[in-house]
């Protein structure tokens, strides 16, 4: 079940981004910032493209309650859209929440990486 | 004009705004930017703020009138 898949990357990865596009082709304006903001602080970032299918998004939204794309979580929790991973970044309180979900060694974990999420 | 249908959902869901603005950032009326003030805000997080500018905007979010929205909130 996509519901089922979708769960399992916002559980198990360590930073998930909910995005339109993927890293390497970014095809929209609040999914590039909310991008830049995490690779700023080195976030080891797993990428969502939501795009392929209008279902994905619908999904996402429903288990989050967050209406709009992108959407990042930091194991399992919603840390919001591209306005608040900006804001928290430029503050320092992303670094400082990173840190306390992965562990202060969180910048050396693995590269970034992209899942399709429609792949079974 | 969109941003005249979005001001008042805003206006309604914080009537003690110190500030409510809403901008058509490029012109043709689906990307915005909006700036809310008000005390409502004050001890929530940014998250729990921004959950309520959705929730006030939660009809041009879902028909289609919205494309991409920037959201900056603040307490007083």
């Amino acid at each position: 079940m996509l519901r089922d898949k979708i769960e399992q990357v916002v559980s198990d990865e360590p930073v998930a981004l909910f995005m339109k596009g993927t890293p390497n082709q970014v095809m929209c304006g609040n999914s590039e910032r909310a991008l830049r903001a995490l690779r700023d602080v080195g976030a080891p970032v797993t990428a969502v493209d939501v795009l392929p299918d209008p279902r994905i998004r619908q999904e996402l939204s429903d288990l989050s309650g967050w209406p709009t794309i992108p959407q990042v979580f930091v194991h399992g929790e919603l840390v919001g859209g591209a306005d608040i991973v900006e804001e928290l970044a430029g503050s320092g309180e992303l670094e400082q929440k990173l840190e306390e979900a992965l562990g202060p060694e969180y910048r050396n974990g693995r590269e970034e990486r992209v899942v399709d999420i429609l792949a079974s | 004009m969109a941003v005249e249908r979005l001001e008042p959902l805003l206006r309604e869901a914080f009537p003690d705004a110190t500030e409510l603005e809403v901008v058509d950032r490029t012109g043709g009326g689906d990307h915005f930017q909006v700036v809310v003030a008000s005390p409502r805000f004050a001890g929530l997080s940014l998250l729990e703020q921004h959950r309520l500018v959705y929730d006030a905007l939660a009809d041009p979010l879902t028909d289609g009138t919205i494309h991409e929205l920037r959201i900056s909130t603040k307490g007083t």
